[in-house]
């Protein structure tokens, strides 16, 4: 059934569709229809679940690892504020191997108080041990709840699906939504190897001294390392029932183009247009969107970039004191290779700040004009 | 509670926790959930926050209670508990206890907002605070609970505690939750009534148990329930239980009680008092008598 | 007969990744840890004075006191016994003991 969504709703849907049995969560613009439409369809009787209404976001968190840790499909949707008041229980998440689905809504941090789109608030998280899918599209946001719950309950981490504050959230795209059969068939029910069942007590979490947490940490990498490969799969396992196939990224005429640029989210599917403008005028440019960053697809990166002339990544976020942090990731992803291109990095459309085709357009002449990268490129500050 | 042929024993009989834990000699923690777990039986699921019982426990591979424990961050124990009850509820799992176990510290100060939040949706969960009135786990530092002049490490004896214990019963009952009671390790068979009708009551209960601790109050360890008693029997920890906020039972109405000096002078986190301040402790607990006495309708 | 038994003898260490569950998650209990080397003092019950009322088995915080149906002048009685095993010493059911049947011994080391 195609119906037209905005981006919100698009989570909604995947985590009805995925049959979530427990939801708690706290409102935060410009997330409230997320769990506006959840608690409907709650109500309407449409999904078998509870929804806690939470008093706030870290509660939010710590009711989904109890109810996960139970035994029950938990989600949750955030942004920026919520999701850093978050930041303790998402630690927990990881090292509980609750396999929760998060949505967050990529909005600036304040203060001062925004409410527009920048990716600093997933992307500090990046170190917890979440996997990190960001949506180019509606479509895909629905697509990737039900993928990453099939992911996360195989490799017993948590995920959160990201998506651009209104420029995905609110914008209304029309979306295919999948038949609840055809979902069941591609996701199984939730059954953890370990959970809190008094027929067999387990106490989870206990203290563990430097002779035992090691090995905790390295089965965690080791599981990320997995997924890697489990993202793959049911990735192209989607494709088959559903049609649409997802990888950890996905290349825009890329084949013989010198000229690479790299970006996520909805600033990719900007710089897809640009890359059709260019290459009409003759310029051989290619896109890769990186869509999961946590595993980071090293293969992937390494594979595309190999022999470009000259490779720009584009930021909608900045660590200070460093730079865009996707541009560090794919530096130092190929920092090792032999054929390593020139990578440039441009950091833009903080806050909201539109950035249209012109804008990326731009970027690239910018970048042509360039001998040497530099840390640091703004594009679109008005210095 | 049968032990024996036509045998009734005081308590269950069952011990759901076993020994081995690591609580301190005389710990009034480690009585309070060996009393708790026989009123609650085997089928319960307790989460725990940051507190002595995440150590007393035991470390990775090994526990001692014997039930489904869910180690949780310090200001989560009601917040977790809301949801591990929400999954059961949903998986279909009724026969189960879903106990917030949790001490002063992760009650009162940093706990207390998933506490409020938990009792405003009235989330069916046991929370039980096993209050040693300071945060012990840390090295006793002072808290909320801490009662007026106590010596803790952060209110040493030049700036002992200045300000009374937190109301924590008063607060949950402006929640009107179904059940909230007060209990300690002296009066065991009072304490597993109140669990065993905590059981039976569907939505938030509350429970505060006194659980004194030798090292924190500065105790010899054999004197771990006698100053629980006295405690009671000074007027200074009234045991009682409120219905839906409203309806506060007295369940011991002391008339003769013993002098509140009496059940400071055993305790080492005391011994600084002055006359004037045991006077004002005596004054202090005297009101707040009067208070409950009101509010059960015994004035 | 006691109540408990332990499962296993000794703190287990696991020796590789391999043998480790995903999560810090217990498989045993405690009762490889016999805390009855705690102790400094060790609490003796004098049977004769017992009148079985129970109050030391109450008020045990490990438990390391356990019962055992016994028939006492024709009555059935629960006697109460001493695990020494565990008992950290803390002389709680020698404070609590109405009829002072529980006297302190000093634990020779």
């Amino acid at each position: 059934m195609r119906k037209v969504l905005m981006g919100n709703h698009a989570l909604s849907y995947g985590a009805t569709l995925s049959r979530v049995q427990v939801i708690a969560a706290y409102p935060i613009t410009p997330q409230t229809q997320v769990v506006e439409l959840l608690s409907e369809i709650v109500a309407d009787g449409k999904l078998k679940a509870k929804f806690i209404r939470v008093e706030s976001e870290h509660s939010a968190m710590a009711a989904c690892i109890g109810a996960s840790a139970a035994g029950a499909r938990a989600f949750t949707a955030t942004s920026a504020q919520g999701l850093a008041l978050m930041h303790e229980m998402l630690h927990w998440a990881v090292g509980a191997r609750t396999p929760i689905v998060l949505g967050n809504i990529n909005r600036a941090m304040a203060p001062p108080w925004t409410i527009w789109t920048e990716q600093n608030d997933s992307l500090s998280q990046r170190d917890t041990g979440w996997m990190q899918v960001y949506c180019q599209n509606n479509q895909e946001v629905l697509d990737s709840v039900i993928q990453a719950y099939k992911v996360s309950e195989r490799v017993l981490l948590p995920t959160m699906i990201v998506l651009d504050a209104f420029v995905l959230s609110h914008t209304y795209e029309v979306v295919d939504i999948p038949e609840q059969e055809k979902v069941d068939e591609y996701l199984p029910p939730y059954n953890p190897p370990y959970r809190l069942d008094p027929d067999e007590p387990h106490a989870f979490g206990g203290l563990t001294g430097p002779d035992g947490y090691f090995e905790l940490r390295y089965i965690i990498e080791k599981a990320m390392e997995e997924s890697r490969e489990v993202w793959r799969e049911t990735g192209k396992e989607f494709g088959e029932v559903f049609g649409r196939e997802y990888g950890l990224t996905e290349e825009y005429k890329t084949g013989d183009a010198e000229f690479l640029i790299v970006a996520s989210a909805t600033i990719a599917s900007t710089a897809r247009v640009a890359v059709d403008v260019m290459r009409e005028k003759g310029k051989k440019v290619g896109l890769l969107r990186i869509r999961v960053i946590r595993p980071f697809p090293f293969d992937e990166v390494r594979e595309c970039l190999k022999g470009r002339k000259k490779v720009l990544v584009i930021d909608r976020n900045v660590s200070f004191g460093f730079g865009g942090i996707f541009y560090q990731e794919v530096k130092s992803a190929m920092y090792n290779e032999e054929h390593r291109p020139p990578i440039f990095g441009i950091i833009t459309g903080l806050g909201g700040r539109d950035v249209r085709v012109e804008d990326i357009m731009e970027m690239v002449e910018d970048v042509e004009r360039r001998e040497k990268p530099e840390d640091i490129i703004w594009k679109g500050v008005r210095v | 509670m049968e032990g024996g042929e036509g045998m009734r024993l005081p308590l269950p009989e069952r011990e759901v926790m076993t020994p081995g834990h690591l609580a301190c000699q005389g710990c009034g923690a480690a009585l309070t959930m060996r009393l708790a777990l026989k009123a609650l039986g085997p089928r319960t699921v307790l989460s725990i926050p940051a507190c002595c019982w995440s150590v007393i426990d035991g470390p990775f591979p090994h526990s001692t209670v014997n039930v489904p424990l869910f180690h949780t961050a310090f200001e989560t124990a009601a917040s977790t508990a809301s949801g591990i009850r929400a999954a059961f509820e949903i998986l279909g799992k009724e026969d189960v206890n879903v106990v917030a176990w949790a001490g002063d510290g992760g009650t009162y100060d940093i706990g207390i907002q998933a506490l409020s939040g938990a009792a405003e949706r009235n989330d069916n969960i046991i929370y039980i605070c096993y209050d040693n009135e300071a945060y012990m786990n840390t090295g006793i530092q002072r808290s909320a609970a801490t009662p007026l002049g106590a010596w803790t490490t952060t209110t040493p004896v030049k700036h002992p505690k200045s300000e009374p214990k937190k109301d924590m019963v008063s607060i949950l009952a402006a929640h009107r939750i179904p059940y909230i009671a007060t209990a300690t390790i002296a009066y065991p068979e009072d304490l597993v009534r109140k669990l065993e009708r905590a059981k039976e009551t569907k939505g938030t209960k509350f429970i505060l148990i006194l659980s004194p601790c030798p090292p924190g109050w500065k105790t010899r360890p054999e004197d771990t329930v006698k100053l629980s008693r006295l405690a009671v029997q000074s007027r200074v920890f009234p045991l009682l239980e409120i219905e839906n906020g409203e309806k506060w039972i007295l369940n011991m109405n002391i008339k003769k009680p013993v002098p509140v000096v009496e059940y400071l002078k055993p305790q080492g986190r005391f011994r600084h008092l002055k006359e004037e301040d045991i006077q004002r402790i005596q004054e202090y607990v005297d009101k707040e008598w009067e208070r409950i006495l009101k509010r059960c309708g015994l004035a | 007969m006691k109540p408990w038994k332990p499962d296993i003898d000794r703190k287990m260490v696991f020796k590789s990744v391999k043998e480790y569950p995903p999560m810090a998650v217990s498989l045993y209990t405690m009762m490889f840890n016999k805390t009855g080397t705690w102790r400094t003092v060790r609490p003796v019950i004098n049977y004769e004075k017992c009148v079985y009322c129970l109050m030391c088995w109450k008020f045990c915080p490990e438990p390391a006191i356990y019962l055992e149906p016994i028939e006492v002048k024709g009555k059935e009685r629960m006697k109460p016994i001493i695990d020494y095993d565990y008992c950290k010493g803390c002389m709680i059911c020698a404070e609590e003991c109405p009829v002072k049947a529980i006297e302190g011994v000093e634990e020779e080391r």
